[in-house]
């Protein structure tokens, strides 16, 4: 079981209110992605959650149970660190059983889970190295091993991946993912990288400024953003926005089109434009036209190899069906 | 980078360094020196350095006629309580200081720090006087309680530049693991701060074993330390100067000792952090 | 940064450091307050009421007064100006390359770590002393009278004491110091064709700036109340009477407790001054 419910939470920071009143209902055994800019709170709201601060106003229930003056300990949430936070002193081995041994958990039962956790995580033949030998890959690794054998009813991962190198994370972020599959435990991911948002999560949930700006699965977000900050957050390359005549044509005060709904056309099609800088990544190709009188550049993405470069002249048609309108306030006119 | 440098100015600049470590080194190998020769051999004129009968009779003798390990034995008592006590108390004033910090944590520390700028002399008198109305004068544990004090705001700063140093997520995540207050600092904050804890004990054992204000003023002779003994030796009588260093070699040769090994943390145990 | 819970708990585990640094400062000094406003002179009748600010009149109109702050001061300063001036040097000298750095290291702290009874009592009588100690005979060597150390050159014989012990002291923080300075910064300047000295003018010195003031504060502090070293050479004879060795003698030798009490006040005060500039730096110190 692992649903956790947040009523009117509120976070001050002495005068500074870093989290407005929030209400916000994790379900049991789903994936939910904390994403935002840095700075909008969500490390701040994980660490509420985790009972590593305590909240100024509200309540927070994990399964229905009043848990806001619960200590973190005996929450029965288990926590990833961004830097993994291993016990450097104490062996892999050590390290996963920590939990185990504050809970006094017997012997055989912690060496039954350590063994399990090792085999699924790869760490078998790591067990009785320090932290400090292992790769970064492995360190997360273990910090996860550390977390499973808890058998939390929810995991909370405060951006876990963003120690690692590129490739690293592409790895460990298909690992996490299988590992919630299998599991099928609460899990609530803090991220400022909106591509593992919408990789991993079953439910994200847009904050800034300590607002939650929309809740929603990926494609919900994808396709109806709920306001242009949402709308630019989400996917890459970020939303064209466009605003002047060609907004109010629309009866809008912005408009937003997605970069891959952009097609470059011939000579004749409606946007023209100078090609600015080309980046060919051999399946895409992304433009960033000037001149195009709409915006100062807009971003375009044709999939494959096309040849426009530095200079060129180049014709783009929008899907009309894709456009996004929005409001003066920013708020998306449906 | 390091760079190259020709044999030439390194051998000049050995020989300035060697020379001026043998000059400041001098007085105390003349003085381990000294303690192995008789005392006419000590003040033979012209001295002589390495080439007398080296005889140990000194050691015998100053430990038979002043009973030294009675000394010794207060001093390593007065000097490794006082410390042990200190780093007792400190640690948790230090992991609270470093971990939950708040706005008058810094006020705390540095008002710490302004009790050790106390002249010693300006308070004698009052101490003198609770010493004899609770019957500490002259007693291992008043000094030890004394030397405790006058050195715990050292303890609790260098405590707490090193804590500062270990990343409160690994505490955190420790919190999360279950484990309580007193066993995270057991379990976790203590085994990772070890190196710190050990060079804050054995630079307190130093400052506390050359303490010699208190020691001096506060003890006559069941609780003298060492500096006290040596103390005694500034009225001589006759020929002791053979005798004078083995007391000496005796008394600053534990402390040489542990100081050549703490050598890297007495910098920024000394000066509060403000060097590192 | 944490929750009640913590806060609290770290309220209870400051308790008995605070508590104790507090009990240590305030009883102590209280009573030293108010002796210093009585005549209280133990052994010839206790408490003889109060007098005011007599004591603190006293004090500083006694003839022993000013003398006293002179030797002080004598010794502060000359003690400061040799430990910083050789401690740069030699704290130069240890960072370049040189064989046996390691050892040589450990020969310039040693000093440190000798208890002042020791050295004092080693360099009164087996260096000054007049007959047999090593000094009389160098100075024999090149034929000059021996000096009378203690009693000809107190001053200088104790700064020189003294100087002995806090010359690693200043060592070792400056050399730390200097191995803190960011060599790239010297590459550079040594690409922009600055000559050796003026380096050392430009880059080093003020570089050791910080640490040479935090050098000064501290040995200030330590060294306005040094004890030991004149109770077993000189006992404060032929003029080496510092502040601190003058309230203690009026506190214990003379037993005037109200005298040496409002004494004591005074060098608190003092103490306090320099203290206040050294926890502004450590203070700043905190905050980076």
């Amino acid at each position: 079981m692992g649903q956790i419910t947040l009523e009117k939470v509120t976070k001050s920071f002495g005068d500074v209110e870093v989290i407005p009143p929030l209400d916000l209902t994790i379900q049991d055994g789903e994936f939910t992605v904390f994403v935002g800019p840095s700075g909008c709170g969500k490390s701040t709201l994980l660490r509420l959650i985790a009972g590593l601060e305590d909240i100024s106003g509200g309540t927070i229930s994990i399964d229905g149970q009043d848990a806001t003056s619960i200590p973190p300990a005996k929450r029965g949430l288990a926590m990833v660190f961004q830097s993994y936070a291993l016990y450097p002193h104490m062996s892999v081995r050590k390290n996963i059983a920590f939990p185990m041994r504050m809970a006094g958990l017997p012997k055989d039962e912690q060496d039954r889970r350590i063994a399990q956790a090792a085999e699924a995580l790869n760490l078998t033949d790591y067990l009785d190295r320090r932290p400090g030998q292992l790769s970064g890959g492995q360190r997360q690794r273990v910090a996860i091993g550390r977390a499973i054998v808890r058998e939390p009813s929810a995991f909370l991962f405060d951006e876990p991946l963003s120690n690692l190198d590129a490739a690293l994370r592409v790895g460990m972020r298909l690992e996490i993912s299988e590992l919630h599959k299998r599991l099928a435990t609460t899990m609530i991911y803090v991220t400022h990288d909106q591509v593992e948002a919408m990789t991993m999560a079953d439910r994200i949930v847009v904050l800034r400024a300590g607002h939650i700006e929309q809740v929603g699965s990926p494609l919900e977000l994808y396709r109806s953003p709920r306001n242009t900050f949402v709308a630019g957050f989400i996917g890459s390359p970020r939303m064209n926005f466009i605003e002047g005549a060609a907004a109010q044509a629309l009866g809008a005060h912005t408009i937003g089109i997605r970069p891959e709904h952009i097609d470059v056309a011939a000579q004749d099609a409606p946007w023209q434009g100078t090609v600015g800088v080309a980046e060919h990544l051999g399946s895409d190709t992304f433009f960033h036209v000037h001149g195009t009188g709409l915006a100062e550049t807009l971003t375009v993405r044709a999939p494959g190899e096309v040849s426009f470069r530095h200079g060129d002249r180049i014709g783009l048609a929008p899907r009309t069906q894709e456009f996004h309108r929005f409001d003066a306030e920013g708020l998306r006119i449906a | 980078m390091a760079r190259a440098v020709s044999t030439r100015r390194k051998l000049i600049y050995t020989l300035a360094a060697w020379t001026a470590g043998l000059l400041i080194f001098f007085p105390i190998l003349w003085t381990v020196l000294t303690s192995f020769k008789t005392e006419a051999d000590a003040i033979a004129d012209p001295p002589v350095f390495l080439f007398f009968d080296w005889t140990l009779e000194n050691y015998a003798i100053v430990q038979e006629r002043s009973d030294y390990m009675r000394f010794l034995w207060n001093s390593v008592i007065i000097a490794g309580g006082s410390t042990l006590l200190g780093v007792l108390i400190a640690v948790p004033a230090a992991w609270s200081m470093a971990f939950v910090p708040s706005r008058r944590t810094k006020d705390i520390l540095l008002w710490m720090l302004s009790t050790k700028m106390l002249p010693a002399v300006g308070v004698l008198y009052p101490i003198y006087l609770i010493f004899i109305e609770m019957g500490l004068l002259d007693s291992r544990i008043g000094l030890t309680l004394v030397l405790m004090l006058i050195n715990l705001p050292i303890i609790v700063w260098m405590l707490y530049t090193y804590f500062r140093e270990i990343p409160a997520e690994i505490l955190e995540a420790a919190r999360m693991d279950g484990a309580t207050l007193r066993e995270e600092i057991l379990y976790v904050l203590t085994p990772m701060a070890v190196p710190g804890i050990a060079s804050t004990v054995l630079l307190n054992i130093i400052l506390a074993w050359n303490e010699a204000f208190w020691t001096l003023n506060l003890t006559a002779a069941k609780a003298a330390p060492l500096t006290a003994f040596i103390a005694s030796y500034s009225s001589p009588e006759g020929l002791f100067y053979a005798k004078l260093s083995a007391a000496s070699t005796m008394a600053i040769a534990p402390i040489l000792i542990l100081g050549w090994f703490s050598q890297k943390q007495l910098v920024r145990g000394l000066t509060f952090g403000a060097v590192k | 940064m944490a929750t009640r819970h913590s806060r609290s708990a770290a309220r209870l585990m400051m308790a008995p450091a605070v508590i104790l640094l507090l009990g240590w400062m305030l009883v102590p000094l209280t009573m030293t307050l108010w002796f210093s406003f009585r005549k209280y002179l133990p052994m010839r009748g206790g408490d003889l009421g109060g007098v005011g600010f007599d004591n603190y009149v006293r004090f500083v109109t006694s003839s022993a007064f000013w003398p006293s702050v002179q030797a002080t001061l004598v010794i502060v300063g000359g003690v400061l100006a040799i430990t910083v001036t050789f401690g740069v040097l030699l704290a130069l000298l240890l960072d370049q390359p040189i064989w046996g750095q390691g050892i040589v290291r450990i020969l310039v702290i040693a000093p440190f770590f000798v208890m002042p009874t020791v050295s004092a009592l080693v360099w009164k009588n087996m260096f000054m002393d007049p007959v047999n100690g090593l000094l009389a005979h160098l100075w024999g060597f090149f034929g000059a009278e021996p000096v009378q150390w203690l009693s000809q050159a107190p001053l200088a014989s104790i700064i020189l004491i003294v100087a002995w012990q806090w010359l690693p002291f200043a060592t070792l923080i400056l050399l730390t110091a200097i191995q803190s300075l960011d060599s790239e910064q010297l590459e550079a300047a040594e690409m922009d064709g600055a000559p050796p000295l003026s380096r050392f003018g430009h880059i080093v010195l003020p570089h050791l700036g910080r640490a040479i003031t935090v050098v000064v504060l501290i040995q200030t502090i330590f060294l306005l109340s040094i004890f030991a070293e004149i109770f077993v050479t000189t006992q404060g004879s032929f003029g080496t009477r510092t502040l601190t060795y003058l309230i203690y003698q009026r506190v214990l030798e003379s037993q005037n407790v109200g005298l040496g009490s409002a004494g004591g006040i005074y060098a608190v005060i003092l103490a306090n001054i320099v203290a206040i500039f050294l926890m502004r730096i450590v203070g700043k110190n905190l905050d980076a």
